[in-house]
C-alpha cells in the first residue's frame, strides 16, 4: 500500500505560500476529533506583510479594466469548478456531508460567476449624472475603499469567505482575509486557486490562525479602510468596531441569520459592492 | 486697496522689449469660460452708494469716447454730439467733458472745429471699420489721413478673417503698420470679440495686438450681434496685466457697444478696479465706446443729488 | 521702447481726476430692522418651544461685534430624553404612517418658507455666524431651500433609487450639525432624513444656533406634526446625550474628524447607523497649462470663502514650479483686494472669525508656520477693532511635514507646496490622512480625468472649487469619514433596504 503525501497548509500572502513568521501552528481537528492538519498560527506581522502586500496591490487592481476584473473572476468560476472535487473533499474532511460540501463548492463557484458580471455593472447601478443647477458637468462614480480586511465566517467556511471576498475585489478592492478558525482547509486550498486563475499578487491574502490574536490587529491597523466583521464573534463585535474608529474605517456586517448564503437576491446583491465602494464625484465647467 | 495693486517688475526691461508674435502666443494660455464668466458676475453684484457711486458716474462720463458711427452722420449731427461732449449737462458744472468723440474719418475735421481748445480728445475709426475686409495700403492710407485730418486717436479693426483662419502673422503685421502710420495718435485696436468665438481667442488676440504696438484694446465695433461683455473685458484686462508685468508697457481697455446703463458702467469700473487697482482708474487707461450711455449717467447723477428718480424728457438726445 | 503715454498730454478729465488712486466704496449694509432675532430661545420639541429641563440658557454673540444676540437654552439629558421620545412618537404615530407624497409636501414647504424668508435667515446667519452677507444671501440660504425641495420630490419615489429592495425608514434620526454653514447644514440633514420617513432630533453647534430655531418657526408655520422634527440647542455634552441615547437608531454628525472618531466609538455595540462628515486638508493643485488667472480666483475662493471655515476648503496649494512666482505674484495681489470687515456689509469678501477660540486655534497654528520657516504673506487690510478678525493669509516655503501643511486650520490660511510632475503632484496630495477633496486645474481634459481618477477624495473640483448643489454627492474617503450627503446616495443612509 502507497502512502500518501499530505498537504502542508501555508498561509497566502502577496501570492506566495509562506509558512507564518511565528513558526507556531494550530490542530485543526475533525468531526471526530481527528487531527487533519497542522494550520498556521498567523501572526500580527504576517497580518502586517499581508496588509502591505494588499496595499501594494491595490493601484493595480483598482487600475485595471472592469471587463479585466470580470474576466478574472470568472477564471476564479472556472477553476473552482475544475477543482471542485478536491473542495468537496476538505469540506467532508472538516464535517461536511457529501451533499453539504457539493452544494456549497457549487454555490461559491456560481458566486463567483455572478459577481464576475457585475465587474462592468455596479458602476452603472451605482454611478449618476448629477443635475446640478449651473453649467457644470457633474457625475458621481464608485471607487473601491482601498484594502479591506475579511474576518470570514466559521460556517460554511469556503462560502461565507468567498462570499465576503468577491463582493470586495470585483470592485477593485484588495484584502486581507482571516479565514475560518475552525475550518481553514479549504480556504487555504483557495488560495492556490487565487494563485493559479490570474489574480495578481497581493489581491487576497489568507491567514489562519486564532481570531482573538488576528482580529484586534486587523482591526487596529491604520491602513486597513474597511473592515467585514461577518465572522467576527458576537462577544467581540463592539471592541472591533470601537478599534474601528481609530482611522474612521468603514465596518461592513453581513448577517446571515435570516438570509443564510443561498438565497439568490439576499446573500449576493449588488449591494453588497457598494458596502466596499467609496462615491467620488466630480465637477467640471461646461464651456467654450 | 493702494495703487500698485500691480506689481511692476517686468521680465525684461522695455529697452529689451521684443516686438514678436512668438511671445504674444506664448503667452495665450486658455481661458476658462465659466469661471471668468463667475468673476466677471461676482463683480457686478458690488452695491455702489453714496459717494463712491457719484464718483464712480462722474469717471465714467470723463471716460467716454462719445460715439457717432452711421452713414447718416452729418455735420449737424457731430456738432450736437461734440456740444454734449463739451457740457454733458449744462445745468450741473461738476460734471466733466467727456474723453472723446468717436466718428468716421470723412467727419474728424468737424469734430476738430466743435471741440478745438477744449480738452477733449478727437478719435476716428480707420482700417476699413468695421469689417477690415480691404487692402491693407488702404487701411494705412486711411489712417494717415484721418491723422492728417486731426485725429489723435485711431479705433482700428483688426482683420478677424486673417485671425479666424490662423493667420495670426496678418494680423500682427497689419496693426504694427496701422500703429506706424498713427504717428503720434493714439492706436486702438478693435479685437470684435463678438466674432471671436471664445475667450481663449480673445486673450490670443489681445496680446497679439498688444505686442504689435496697440496703446489700447477694444472689444467691439458695436456693429455686430455680440458686444463687450464684463467677462470678456475681464479676460482682457488680465492680458493687459500679464503684459505689464512681462514689458513694464502700461496699455488701455476700451470696452464698446451694449452698455448703455449706468449700472452696467459701474460695475465696468468695479471689474477695472478690482482687476487694475486704482491706477487704471483713469481716462488714459480705460474708455468707454458707448452713445446713450451718457443720457443715463446724466439721470442717475441728478438723482443723487435731487433724490428723485428721472424721466428722459429732461435730458437732450443729440 | 517706452510708453507714449508718458510723452503725451495726460488727458484732463474735470472734477473726477484726483484722487484716483483709490476708490473706497461706502459702506453698504444690509438693513438688519426686519429680522426679528428673539431675546431667548426655548428647545423646540413636540413642535411647542419648551424650557430647559436644565433651566440654563447661555449666550450666543455676534463675532464681529462681541455683541450678545441672544440666549439659547441647554438642553441636558432630561431633555434630549423628551426629545428623543416625541421623535419617536411621531414616527410610530405620524410620519411613518402618512403617504409618501403627503410627506413630499410638508418638505416642499419648508423649502417655499425659506425661501419667502430667505433675507431675514441670511440677516440672522450673518449676524451670528460672521459670515459676509453676500454669501449667506448666495449661497447658504438659497442652497438651503434648494436641498429641501430636492429631496421633498424624492419622498414618494425612494423605491427608484434602491432598485430591487423594499426600503423603510431607519426610525429616528440624532443629528449634529457645524457652526461653518449652520442653516445650510441643516438642511443637508434634515432634508434626506424627512423625505425618507424619519423623525429627527438635531443639534445645531453652540456658537450659531440662532437660524436653526428660526428654522423651527418655519417648521411649526408648515404644520409639520409635532415631533417630526426637534430641535435642541446646547454644547458637547447636549452632543453626546443625543448619540448615546438608546432610543436613537441613526447619527449623522458633521464636525471634526477628532469628535466624529470619538462617536464612532461610543456607537461600537450598538445597532445605530452611522455617518460622518469630517475634517480635511484638501489639495488644489495647479498645472503650468492651467487657466491661470481663473485658477487664482479658483485659489481664493478655496480658501478664503467663509473665512476658510470650510471642512473641505482648498489649503494646501500645490503649484507646478514652472508657474510658482507668477501664481504666488498674482495671488499676492489678489490677497490684496479682499475686502475684509463688517460681515453685513455687501462688499464684505471676508468677515468674521466665528469664536475667539477658533480665532485663538488660527493663529496658533500661523505662529507654528512661523516658527517651522515657512515664509507668510499676509493682506494689509485693516480690520475693525472688536470681534475676531484673521487677515487672508498664506504661506510659501512650507515644508510637506510642518503643522501648517498637515493639520486641519480651518481658518484663512493657505499653504503653498510645489511639484514637477503629475505622479509628484498625485503623491503628495493623497498623502493625508484625510481624503475630503481636492482642486485640479489644466487644460487638459485627459489629464482631468486622470486626476480626478488618483486622487482619494470624495469631491473632485476640476477647474472650479468649492461648488455646492442638492444634487450633487458630497462625503469624504478615509479619515474625512463615510456616507453621503446630497443627490440619490444622500438617501442611503436614512434607508433600511430589505
Amino acid at each position: 500500500m502507497r502512502l500518501n503525501v499530505r498537504k502542508t497548509y501555508k498561509l497566502y500572502i502577496n501570492g506566495e505560500f509562506p509558512r507564518t513568521e511565528s513558526g507556531r501552528f494550530y490542530a485543526v481537528k475533525g468531526k471526530g476529533g481527528e487531527l487533519l492538519a497542522n494550520a498556521c498560527r498567523g501572526s500580527r506581522k504576517d497580518l502586517r506583510n499581508a496588509v502591505q502586500a494588499a496595499r501594494k496591490a491595490f493601484s493595480g487592481w483598482s487600475g485595471k479594466t472592469a471587463f479585466n476584473r470580470g474576466q478574472i473572476l470568472y477564471r476564479l468560476a472556472e477553476v473552482c469548478e475544475s477543482r471542485a472535487a478536491e473542495l468537496v473533499d476538505e469540506l467532508r474532511r472538516q464535517g461536511s456531508t457529501a451533499a453539504e460540501a457539493r452544494r456549497e463548492v457549487a454555490a461559491l463557484t456560481d458566486r463567483w460567476v455572478y459577481y464576475a458580471g457585475w465587474s462592468d455593472k455596479y458602476p452603472q447601478v451605482f454611478g449618476s449624472v448629477n443635475p446640478v443647477a449651473g453649467p457644470y458637468y457633474n457625475f458621481t462614480v464608485p471607487e473601491p475603499t482601498g484594502v479591506v480586511g475579511v474576518v470570514a465566517p466559521e460556517e460554511p467556511s469556503l462560502l461565507g469567505l468567498v462570499s465576503r471576498i468577491a463582493p470586495a475585489i470585483v470592485g477593485g478592492n484588495t484584502v486581507v482575509a482571516i479565514t475560518s478558525e475552525s475550518r481553514p482547509l479549504a480556504a487555504i486550498t483557495l488560495g492556490e486557486i487565487f494563485e493559479t486563475s490570474d489574480v495578481p499578487a497581493g489581491v487576497v491574502n489568507l491567514i489562519s490562525g486564532l481570531k482573538t490574536e488576528l482580529v484586534p490587529w486587523l482591526a487596529a491597523h491604520m491602513d486597513v479602510n474597511a473592515i467585514d466583521t461577518t465572522g467576527v464573534p458576537d462577544v467581540a463585535i463592539s471592541a472591533v468596531q470601537k478599534t474601528a474608529a481609530e482611522n474612521v474605517k468603514r465596518v461592513v456586517h453581513f448577517n446571515a441569520g435570516k438570509i443564510g448564503w443561498d438565497d439568490a437576491t439576499r446573500s449576493q446583491s449588488p449591494y453588497a459592492i457598494f458596502d466596499f465602494q467609496e462615491m467620488k464625484t466630480v465637477w467640471h465647467p461646461i464651456g467654450m | 486697496m493702494s495703487e500698485s495693486l500691480i506689481t511692476q517688475q517686468p521680465a525684461f526691461p522695455p529697452a529689451l522689449f521684443r516686438r514678436s508674435i512668438a511671445d504674444a502666443l506664448e503667452m495665450a494660455h486658455g481661458v476658462d469660460a465659466i469661471a471668468a464668466e463667475e468673476r466677471a458676475a461676482s463683480l457686478a453684484k458690488r452695491s455702489l452708494k453714496k459717494e463712491s457711486k457719484v464718483w464712480g458716474l462722474k469717471l465714467i462720463i470723463s471716460m467716454m469716447d462719445l460715439t457717432t458711427l452711421e452713414g447718416k452722420d452729418t455735420q449737424g449731427k457731430v456738432w450736437a454730439l461734440c456740444q454734449k461732449a463739451i457740457r454733458p449737462d449744462p445745468s450741473d458744472r461738476d460734471i466733466p467733458h467727456v474723453a472723446a468723440v468717436c466718428v468716421y474719418p470723412a467727419m474728424v475735421p468737424f469734430v476738430k472745429q466743435a471741440v478745438a481748445g477744449t480738452g477733449i480728445h478727437i478719435a476716428s475709426v480707420a482700417t476699413g471699420f468695421p469689417s477690415g475686409q480691404t487692402y491693407i495700403d488702404v487701411k494705412v492710407s486711411e489712417t494717415r489721413q484721418a491723422v492728417a485730418a486731426g485725429a489723435d486717436e485711431i479705433d482700428m479693426v483688426i482683420d478677424r478673417g486673417a485671425f479666424l483662419s490662423g493667420n495670426y502673422q496678418k494680423v500682427f503685421d497689419e496693426i504694427a503698420e496701422v500703429k506706424e502710420a498713427c504717428g503720434p495718435a493714439h492706436l486702438k485696436v478693435i479685437l470684435e470679440t463678438g466674432e471671436l468665438a471664445n475667450y481663449d481667442q480673445v486673450r490670443k488676440a489681445s496680446l497679439i495686438a498688444m505686442f504689435a504696438g496697440a496703446d489700447f484694446i477694444k472689444t467691439s465695433t458695436g456693429k455686430v450681434t455680440t458686444n463687450a461683455t464684463l467677462p470678456v473685458t475681464l479676460v482682457m484686462l488680465e492680458a493687459i496685466r500679464d503684459f505689464l508685468h512681462v514689458t513694464g508697457k502700461k496699455i488701455g481697455m476700451k470696452p464698446a457697444g451694449g452698455i448703455a446703463t449706468a449700472k452696467l458702467a459701474l460695475a465696468y469700473l468695479v471689474l477695472l478696479y478690482e482687476t487694475m487697482g486704482g491706477e487704471w482708474m483713469t481716462p488714459d487707461l480705460f474708455r468707454f465706446g458707448a452713445s446713450s450711455l451718457l443720457n443715463d449717467v446724466l439721470m442717475q447723477l441728478r438723482k443723487e443729488k435731487t433724490g428723485a428718480y428721472q424721466s428722459g424728457d429732461y435730458f437732450t438726445l443729440d | 521702447m517706452t510708453s507714449q503715454l508718458e510723452t503725451r498730454d495726460r488727458l484732463t478729465p474735470g472734477a473726477a481726476s484726483s484722487a484716483l488712486a483709490e476708490w473706497h466704496y461706502s459702506p453698504s449694509l444690509e438693513a438688519t430692522d426686519h429680522v426679528k432675532i428673539q431675546p431667548r430661545y426655548n428647545l423646540f420639541i413636540g413642535g411647542k418651544f419648551v424650557e430647559p429641563h436644565s433651566k440654563r440658557w447661555f449666550e450666543t454673540i455676534n463675532p464681529a461685534t462681541e455683541e450678545t444676540l441672544s440666549e439659547m437654552a441647554e438642553a441636558d439629558a432630561e431633555d434630549v430624553d423628551r426629545a428623543v421620545k416625541e421623535a419617536r412618537r411621531a414616527y410610530e404615530k405620524t410620519w411613518r404612517k402618512i403617504a409618501p407624497s403627503e410627506r413630499a409636501k410638508y418638505i416642499y414647504r419648508i423649502a417655499r418658507l425659506i425661501q419667502e424668508k430667505s433675507r431675514g435667515l441670511a440677516v440672522a446667519e450673518t449676524m451670528n455666524g460672521g459670515k459676509p452677507i453676500k454669501e449667506s444671501r448666495d449661497v447658504d440660504i438659497p442652497l438651503a431651500a434648494a436641498h429641501f425641495f430636492y429631496y421633498a420630490g424624492w419622498a414618494d419615489k425612494l423605491e427608484y433609487a434602491f432598485p430591487n429592495r423594499t426600503v423603510s425608514p431607519v426610525g429616528v434620526a440624532g443629528q449634529i450639525i457645524p457652526w461653518n454653514f449652520p442653516l445650510l447644514m441643516a438642511a443637508w440633514k434634515l432634508a434626506p432624513a424627512l423625505a425618507a420617513g424619519n423623525t429627527v432630533v438635531l443639534k445645531p453647534a453652540e456658537t450659531t444656533s440662532i437660524t436653526s430655531l428660526m428654522l423651527a418657526e418655519i417648521i411649526q408655520e408648515a404644520d409639520l406634526p409635532p415631533g417630526v422634527v426637534n430641535i435642541i440647542t446646547g454644547a458637547g455634552a447636549t452632543g453626546a446625550a443625543l448619540v448615546n441615547h438608546a432610543g436613537v437608531d441613526k447619527i449623522a454628525f458633521t464636525g471634526s474628524t477628532e469628535v466624529g472618531k470619538r462617536i464612532q466609538r461610543s456607537l461600537a455595540g450598538t445597532h445605530k447607523k452611522l455617518t460622518l462628515e469630517l475634517g480635511g486638508k484638501a489639495p488644489n493643485i495647479v498645472f503650468e497649462d492651467a487657466p491661470i488667472d481663473q485658477a487664482v480666483e479658483g485659489i481664493i475662493n478655496g480658501i478664503y470663502f467663509n473665512q476658510g471655515h470650510v471642512c473641505c476648503a482648498g489649503s494646501r496649494l500645490f503649484l507646478q514650479e514652472s508657474i510658482l512666482e507668477p501664481v504666488v505674484r498674482k495671488l499676492r495681489e489678489r490677497i490684496g483686494t479682499l475686502r475684509v470687515g463688517n460681515p453685513l456689509d455687501k462688499n464684505t469678501d471676508v468677515g468674521a472669525i466665528n469664536s475667539r477660540a477658533q480665532l485663538e486655534k488660527i493663529q496658533e497654528l500661523v505662529e507654528s508656520g512661523t516658527e517651522e520657516g515657512a515664509e507668510i504673506f499676509q493682506s494689509s487690510c485693516s480690520v475693525p477693532d472688536r470681534g475676531f478678525w484673521f487677515r487672508p493669509t498664506f504661506f510659501t516655503g512650507v515644508a510637506a511635514s510642518s503643522r501648517i501643511a498637515q493639520e486641519e486650520i480651518f481658518g484663512p490660511v493657505l499653504s503653498v507646496l510645489t511639484f514637477r510632475t503629475p505622479e509628484e503632484a498625485i503623491e503628495k496630495a493623497n498623502n493625508t490622512p484625510y481624503g475630503l477633496s481636492a482642486g485640479v486645474w489644466t487644460e487638459k481634459g485627459s489629464r482631468i480625468l486622470k486626476m480626478a481618477q488618483k486622487l482619494r477624495a470624495g469631491v473632485i473640483w476640476a477647474n472650479t472649487y468649492n461648488k455646492f448643489d442638492p444634487a450633487s454627492p458630497f462625503g469624504g474617503y478615509k479619515e474625512s469619514g463615510f456616507g453621503r450627503e446630497g443627490g440619490l446616495h444622500g438617501l442611503s443612509p436614512y434607508v433600511v433596504l430589505t
